[in-house]
């Protein structure tokens, strides 16, 4: 259990059990959040592949993957006890924004009895919004939410920098492995911290713990950019640790989408550091028009990793996600311009990770031959190589 | 200058205002040929494999209208409802063909952006811009056109809600009546669900309409009923749906199965729809509340021919088993 200090008074009797989905280490967040509120938060076993199972069993065949993964943690969570499920919203124009509606009639024509709360965007109104935290937790202020949602925000920034950081530390380590366990320590002290004083002091311990790594400043590492659908990008289990595997490989990553800069969107994103607008103006040569998602966003990133000279760029999305689908069609046009391999990677759930692993190798291969001056421009994409498995991977350069 | 609209996509839904609207602007217009062989094999060839079967087809038009036209109209119709979308990928596309423009030859394209998300009179400005910025028409001209189009569309819309098949969407068959086979003694009526672009493509749906016809059912389609009226019933639904023409197909089984329209319903989706994928779940549910049997039909371009008669079969045979609705007339 958390050791908040003072905040997280417990409100008795509600008898309100409420379970959210996962992705990536957004529980930590909640968890911190629900403490503070005192409510009591049943966290879903973390997403597998028994989860996977059971979501893809219920799901319609094509509903994108973050939607499976989604549905297994409910059902996962109902069975542990939860009674309340909180689902955020959300106006379109991709799927994401009626999920919940889905969901909740999926469970409920399976049977399962649980209250549901979907989260619409605080742009709908304050008042809404707060609240939907009200039915969580009766008798809550509407000071008193505004001060913890702050608190639990400042810890859930900490948290994403320690990420950010830990991709780039990753790439030195002499010792395969440290920095993962340097992470996880790392999250652990925060999870500790009550006030926003003890959340900055304990975020300083945190990234000593990260720094600490043992490194090699001398090695030569690719600079690899990953760009595509939030869910995918935030959900390590959804794309096989991908960036575990590249930092193992020694690829210095920057991604493009953190979990607080897209819960509680910002004009600047705090954590990523690039401003929105500055990200639309690099896509509106090739894609002027939101699509949903993170399509405009993948097309304006591409363009800056490419500026900034990075070595390369991965897309990852889940099969037949609108948006990304979209600048999948787009980044083809993108690469010819920027002169900047792109590898484009679907999944879904009968995607394999040795197959994965093997793309991602040959692209690292391409992108060493390019920078040891084998290979002068990217490659042109001809005709698609046929999929790998059940259509459901691609590769766009390699 | 010759413009060409691809016969694919919205073209299913608004031929008679953009034919109209261009022509009125002064424009010569040309229409790509139906859907064949050759046009979806164009697009399955040069598109994103993931993308859905009709979007696909769009690009194959697309190349079908090289060298036949100056310019290709491509409109980006992001909203046609004030707070709801259309479908992503019609917010992309003018970006995903100009992505593959050169490479394929194709003329310039043509994309005002359409959008009346925030404002529903936005639309309206937006096209007279385009046809001034574009063409150098007067304001009166280019409102004088867009008004013209309009009373189009609005003629097209009544006709075919009353009962009048859209001909000029469907391919030549022996069955080709002007308008829907009226129900006769012992028919069952099926309601054909499913985005008009789909339904009407005989080429990307096999013909599916005039197998239908052919094995004696009586056909509903969404396009029967006023579109205020669907848009109504497709509020009986727990969230409102932010999609279009989601909300058009929500409103046709809400509608027919509110009033007991239809024996069965025959759901045409496209492998990888995305508002389908989810808005299906919504769909199968209110057929089973209703005890409408319901078919979904998936199609790629793969589907093949034999699997489809088989199924099509069957489900009429269950059908005929049935009695028919109460108050079918
Ligand atoms: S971004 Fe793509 S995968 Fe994610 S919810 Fe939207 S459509 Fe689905
Ligand atoms: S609504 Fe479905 S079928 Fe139509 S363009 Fe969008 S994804 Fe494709």
């Amino acid at each position: 259990m958390n050791a908040l200090t003072g905040s997280g008074r417990a409100r008795p009797g509600t008898g309100i059990k409420v379970t959210t989905p996962h992705m990536g280490n957004l529980h930590l967040l909640l968890e911190d959040l629900f403490g503070r509120l005192g409510v009591e938060y049943i966290k879903p076993p973390l997403s597998s592949t028994k989860t996977l199972q059971i979501g893809v069993k219920h799901s319609p065949e094509f509903a994108c993957l973050p939607l499976k993964i989604n549905l297994g943690n409910f059902i996962q969570a109902l069975e542990k006890g939860a009674n309340t499920i909180a689902m955020a919203g959300g106006h379109g124009p991709c799927r994401f924004g009626y999920y919940g509606i889905v969901e909740e009639r999926i469970l409920r024509d399976l049977g399962y009895d649980f209250r549901f709360v979907m989260l619409e965007p605080f742009g709908d109104g304050p008042w809404t919004f707060y609240k939907t935290f009200e039915s969580l937790a009766p008798g809550l202020s509407i000071p008193s939410l505004w001060k913890i949602l702050k608190v639990s925000f400042a810890k859930g920034r900490a948290i994403d920098r320690l990420g950010r950081r830990s991709l780039q530390v990753r790439a030195y380590e002499v010792n395969r492995g440290d920095t993962t366990r340097a992470l996880k320590e790392a999250e652990k002290i925060l999870a500790q911290a009550g006030t926003t004083e003890e959340i900055r002091e304990a975020e300083a311990a945190a990234v000593a713990v990260i720094e600490g790594v043992e490194q090699d400043p001398e090695r030569d590492v690719l600079k690899v950019g990953i760009v595509g659908e939030f869910f995918l990008l935030l959900e390590p289990f959804s794309n096989f640790d991908l960036e575990e595997a590249l930092g193992h490989m020694g690829v210095y990553l920057e991604r493009c989408v953190w979990v607080t800069d897209w819960i509680a969107p910002r004009k600047d994103n705090k954590i990523f550091g690039y401003p929105k607008k500055l990200i639309e103006e690099k896509a509106a040569p090739f894609l002027s028009q939101n699509v949903g998602g993170e399509g405009r966003e993948t097309i304006g990133n591409t363009v800056m990793f490419a500026e900034r000279g990075f070595d390369g760029v991965i897309q990852l999305l889940p099969f037949g996600c609108m948006p990304e689908n979209i600048a999948s069609s787009i980044l083809p046009k993108v690469q010819q311009v920027h002169d900047i391999p792109v590898q484009t990677l679907a999944f879904d759930e009968q995607t394999g990770k040795a197959g994965m692993v093997t793309r991602v190798e040959a692209f690292m291969d391409l992108l060493w031959a390019r920078r040891n001056g084998r290979l002068i421009s990217v490659p042109r994409r001809g005709k698609k190589p046929e999929a790998a498995c059940g259509g459901c991977q691609r590769a766009g350069t390699a | 200058m010759r413009v060409g609209i691809p016969r694919s996509l919205l073209y299913y839904k608004y031929l008679p205002f953009w034919k109209t609207f261009l022509t009125e602007i002064g424009l010569e217009v040309e229409t790509s040929p139906l859907t064949n062989k050759q046009i979806l094999s164009w697009g399955v060839e040069v598109a994103e494999n993931e993308l859905c079967v009709p979007v696909k087809a769009f690009y194959g038009h697309c190349m079908a209208l090289r060298g036949r036209v100056d310019a290709i109209f491509v409109p980006r119709v992001v909203s046609v409802e004030e707070r709801e979308y259309t479908c992503p990928k019609f917010l992309g596309l003018p970006d995903m063909i100009g992505a593959v423009a050169d490479n394929l030859g194709l003329p310039p394209l043509l994309t005002p952006r359409l959008n009346q998300r925030e404002k529903p009179s936005e639309f309206k400005w937006q096209l007279i811009n385009f046809a001034r910025e574009e063409f150098g028409l007067g304001r009166l001209e280019a409102a004088m056109a867009l008004e013209s189009a309009r009373r189009a569309q609005r003629r097209y819309h009544d006709s075919l809600v009353a009962g009048r098949r859209p001909l000029d969407l469907l391919p030549a068959s022996r069955l080709n009546r002007p308008r829907w086979r009226p129900a006769g003694k012992g028919t069952r009526r099926v309601g054909l669900l499913g985005h008009p672009y789909n339904l009407y493509d005989g080429y990307i749906t096999q013909n599916l309409i005039a197998r239908l016809e052919e094995a004696g059912v009586e056909l509903v389609v969404p396009e029967m009923t006023d579109q205020h009226v669907l848009m109504e019933a497709a509020t009986d639904v727990p969230k409102q749906l932010y999609w279009t023409y989601e909300k058009e197909i929500m409103g046709a089984i809400n509608h027919w199965t509110e009033q007991k329209k239809v024996d069965g319903v025959i759901y045409v989706l496209a492998f990888a729809c995305g508002p389908d994928s989810l808005v299906q779940v919504l769909i199968e549910h209110r057929a089973r509340e209703h005890k409408v049997p319901l078919m979904s039909l998936t199609i790629d371009e793969h589907s093949g021919e034999a699997g489809l008669v088989t199924r099509i079969e069957a489900f009429v045979d269950m059908l005929m088993r049935k009695k028919p609705a109460v108050s079918a007339a």
